[in-house]
């Protein structure tokens, strides 16, 4: 399909570009966003989202920048040894390529559900859940790696700050609960669209969880960076 | 209306895919060569924020939303701004009021971990 064709049908009814489109959306005594509304609701959960995961990075930064304590470095926290020298946040390196593989799987299925593909729409939603399942499975083996061998507490650690690891449970807890009701969330749908309830509907449900899911690699891409990079 | 959802050619989720992956790669890498100070920093916040653009640009679909969607969700977080430079400026006071009465010893907070023990 050519792109400009998809780009004008996407764009809807009323569409007027650049600044003057804002002020006839928003202006005018009719709908705003010209989108499904579950999918203009999910944006803006992912709204609210974005600021409580922002006041987490916020706190981190704030308590990482006034503690007088070395902070410990993620780089030597997270290595991880298969029988040689440990390598650095090798755990870490992995848990985001299967974040990102997953993120991919999932666009695969949006696009398949709106050609109406169901078999492979739920097949690849459920990879995408496979995928998540993992990642969260690595997380529950690196918070026991940290509990359990080196003594990590929320309010001490014998590698430094003892803030590290407030922030590191509250932080990567949160994302991993994010994962974990994003597994559930992908499956439901998965199921619903084997059994064929979004034949009528439409398939917008499948882009919907989508953002969800994106949403959670997006977080992961800032907590990646600021928490086990910087 | 209900019709109107967003289907694009297969190619350019392929692309933004690899490009996600080298990008990660990149990401790693700074890490593993050991770049430090400025270079370090300033290379994780160009991957980490190209990264995010693909991500919300084209898995979220939002370049291609209207602008009225794009402005209302892109919009608020930069107020985040705000707090961030505040947080920065506070952060930076504590440290040097502690700094100040506290001196410079770094190994008393360490506290009631296996370190502490250990001395």
């Amino acid at each position: 399909m050519a792109h400009d064709a998809v780009a004008t049908e996407t764009t809807g009814p009323g569409y007027a570009p650049g600044l003057r489109g804002i002020a006839t959306d928003w202006s005018a005594d009719k709908q705003t966003f010209h989108v499904p509304w579950g999918k203009a609701m999910m944006w803006i959960f992912l709204l609210s989202d974005t600021f409580i995961f922002s006041c987490f990075l916020t706190g981190y930064m704030n308590v990482r920048s006034s503690t007088r304590v070395q902070w410990p470095n993620p780089s030597e926290v997270f290595a991880l040894s298969f029988g040689g020298d440990p390598i650095p946040l090798i755990l870490i390196a992995i848990m985001t390529f299967i974040l990102i593989t997953s993120s991919g799987t999932m666009a695969m299925a949006v696009n398949m559900g709106y050609r109406g593909d169901r078999a492979k729409t739920a097949s690849l939603m459920l990879i995408t859940a496979a995928f998540g399942a993992m990642f969260v499975g690595m997380q529950a083996f690196e918070w026991t790696k940290l509990i359990i061998d080196e003594g990590v507490r929320p309010w001490s650690n014998p590698m430094g700050a003892p803030q590290f690891g407030a922030v590191f449970f509250m932080i990567t807890g949160f994302h991993g609960a994010h994962v974990s009701i994003g597994v559930i969330y992908l499956v439901t749908v998965a199921m619903k669209v084997l059994r064929g309830d979004y034949e009528k509907r439409g398939y917008e449900i499948v882009e919907i969880t989508g953002l969800y899911w994106h949403f959670v690699d997006l977080v992961w891409v800032f907590i990646f960076a600021f928490f086990y990079l910087w | 209306m209900a019709q109107d959802g967003q289907q694009h050619p297969l190619a350019i989720y392929f692309w933004i895919w690899g490009l996600l992956f080298v990008l990660s790669a990149f990401s790693y890498a700074v890490d593993y060569i050991g770049f430090e100070g400025y270079l370090r920093w300033s290379l994780i916040l160009i991957f980490m924020l190209l990264k995010a653009g693909f991500i919300v640009a084209v898995f979220m679909h939002m370049m291609w939303e209207r602008m009225a969607l794009i402005y209302a969700i892109i919009g608020p977080p930069l107020v985040l701004l705000v707090l961030i430079g505040l947080m920065a400026v506070e952060g930076d006071y504590t440290v040097l009021t502690r700094l100040n009465y506290f001196g410079e010893d770094t190994t008393e907070f360490v506290g009631h971990g296996a370190a502490a023990e250990a001395h």
